[in-house]
């Protein structure tokens, strides 16, 4: 582990090791502040980091001083469970710049990015958005210089080594290459997550 | 007895909040919560409620409301506005009676942003993920107010406090935001720091509950490759590769892909809350912890 980097006075930013599972070490610091009865307001596990907010900077201080005792590298959980199929609509606004960009024609992006099982690696940006891994080197690209003000619900989207479903009408900065109708965020559902941690899923592309 | 406060008109944006859903940001969920707590607090206190009660924060302007049977204690806190009971100037701050079948008016703001308006009894709409909080982002909680909807109204525990005034917020004309450097200072030019301190910024009229929109000069990266995604907390000066900074506010979203270069002090957090569009702030660096 790496830093931790400050973010304001009672949060830092836990930089991970390239092989330890954000997860997993999300959950050995919940475990950890338990031990200490550190009072912890939010552990959000990103793509290589964990950022880890306290109620106050006393906590923050008594727990940072114990992270040592974190184990090393806690390493992924299997993933199990079926495969989602998700119709995809491909007529995202960015697909004709995603192609020009990479060289591919769009019948091109559209067989890449639906030729793969992709898997949910952790959640964030707003409820439901899960981080899906797995994507095409190819279809890499940097997100947008400025984030839309709003993109459309159910866009699917690309950007740096990630693509998404956007559960609802947000503000965005990725490439939006389609339109999934499928609800990923239902509050009348157990889990109201669709593609949680760990879920398979794969877009299905429909005309 | 059933109370509610009947909604005439709402207002340009007018939302039930409360302390927000804190503690979910590993689900994607945003805090949210009134943005300016310090004033939210108040208001409730005047009307006798707990401090976490939910009420109606108003942006640029308030709503037009009719107490129905039995009436209804209110108090207007945050941007000072002019409040109207019943055709009759009042003034905020104060705990107001209003009759049953009156009709309350808070108009637009003369400083700041965002004013508060609390009803003893507390505003009981559905609680979602344990709040009442409206959530721009995620769509969260009770919708924004519309015309012809009934709020309800809880019933009052506890007493009000007698006599108490409290005088309106200084709002400052240009607030400046003490900020923590990090956590990813490392990934920005030299200068961006000394920019960031030295600018004035202007509040752009995007912004809104997920952040406060920024223009002045473009904030330049040392670092230029991609961030992977990861959590960020209430208050960070996110910097888009347009070098033009958000100031991320209650309902920001959980994870993002671009630097945080500082974060702001929380006790500043309502001064940036209650910057209108085309007033200018500043952002002063304390220590690094």
């Amino acid at each position: 582990m790496i830093g931790p980097r400050p973010a304001g006075g009672r949060a830092v930013v836990l930089d991970l090791d390239e092989d330890a599972e954000p997860a997993q070490t999300a959950a050995a610091v919940r475990s950890l502040a338990k031990q200490l009865g550190v009072a912890l307001l939010e552990v959000v596990p990103g793509a290589q980091t964990v950022l880890v907010v306290a109620t106050g900077p006393a906590g923050l201080q008594q727990l940072l001083a114990a992270l040592p005792r974190l184990p090393s590298a806690p390493t992924a959980a299997e993933t199990t469970g079926v495969v989602v199929e998700l119709p995809a609509r491909y007529d995202g606004a960015d697909l004709d710049h995603v192609a020009r960009t990479t060289g591919l024609s769009v019948e091109q992006v559209v067989h890449r990015h639906s030729a793969v099982v992709y898997r949910s690696a952790f959640s964030g940006f707003a409820p439901g958005f899960a981080y899906l891994s797995g994507l095409d080197p190819v279809l890499r690209l940097p997100r947008r210089d400025t984030p839309r003000t709003a993109v459309p619900a159910g866009s699917l989207a690309v950007a740096d080594g990630w693509t998404a479903v956007y559960p609802r009408r947000t503000p965005g900065g990725w490439h939006l290459l389609g339109t999934v109708d499928v609800p990923v965020f239902d509050l009348g559902v157990d889990p109201p997550a669709l593609l949680g941690p760990g879920r398979r899923v794969r877009f299905v592309p429909t005309s | 007895m059933t109370r509610w406060l009947e909604v005439l008109d709402p207002g340009p944006l007018t939302t039930v909040q409360d302390a927000g859903r804190p503690g979910l940001a590993h689900l994607g969920v945003p805090a949210s919560g009134a943005l300016d707590r310090p004033s939210a607090r108040l208001a409730n206190r005047l009307v006798g409620n707990e401090v976490q009660a939910a009420l109606l924060e108003c942006t640029v302007s308030g709503p037009t409301l009719r107490a129905g049977p039995g009436g209804a204690l209110v108090a207007v806190t945050g941007a000072p506005a002019p409040v109207h009971v019943a055709g009759r100037a009042c003034d905020v701050g104060v705990a107001l009676w209003v009759p049953a079948g009156e009709v309350l008016r808070v108009g637009p703001a003369t400083a700041g942003l965002r004013s508060y308006i609390a009803v003893r009894g507390g505003l009981q709409v559905e609680p979602v993920l344990g709040s009442r909080s409206y959530d721009v982002l995620s769509g969260l909680g009770p919708a924004p107010l519309a015309a012809g909807q009934r709020l309800p109204v809880g019933p009052a525990c506890g007493t009000v406090p007698a006599a108490d005034v409290v005088p309106p917020p200084d709002l400052d004309a240009e607030p400046l935001l003490p900020v923590v450097l990090g956590p990813r200072d490392d990934w920005f030019a030299p200068d961006a720091v000394v920019l960031l301190t030295a600018a004035r910024w202007t509040v752009t009229a995007d912004s809104n509950r997920i952040g406060v929109r920024l223009a002045g000069p473009p904030l330049a990266r040392r670092r230029h490759e991609q961030l992977p995604p990861e959590g960020v907390v209430t208050g960070s000066v996110q910097v888009p590769a347009d070098g033009q900074p958000v100031l991320f506010l209650a309902d920001h979203p959980t994870t993002g892909g671009y630097p945080v270069l500082a974060v702001v002090d929380e006790d500043a957090l309502p001064a940036a809350a209650q910057a209108r569009p085309g007033t200018t702030l500043r952002f002063s660096v304390g220590h690094r912890s």
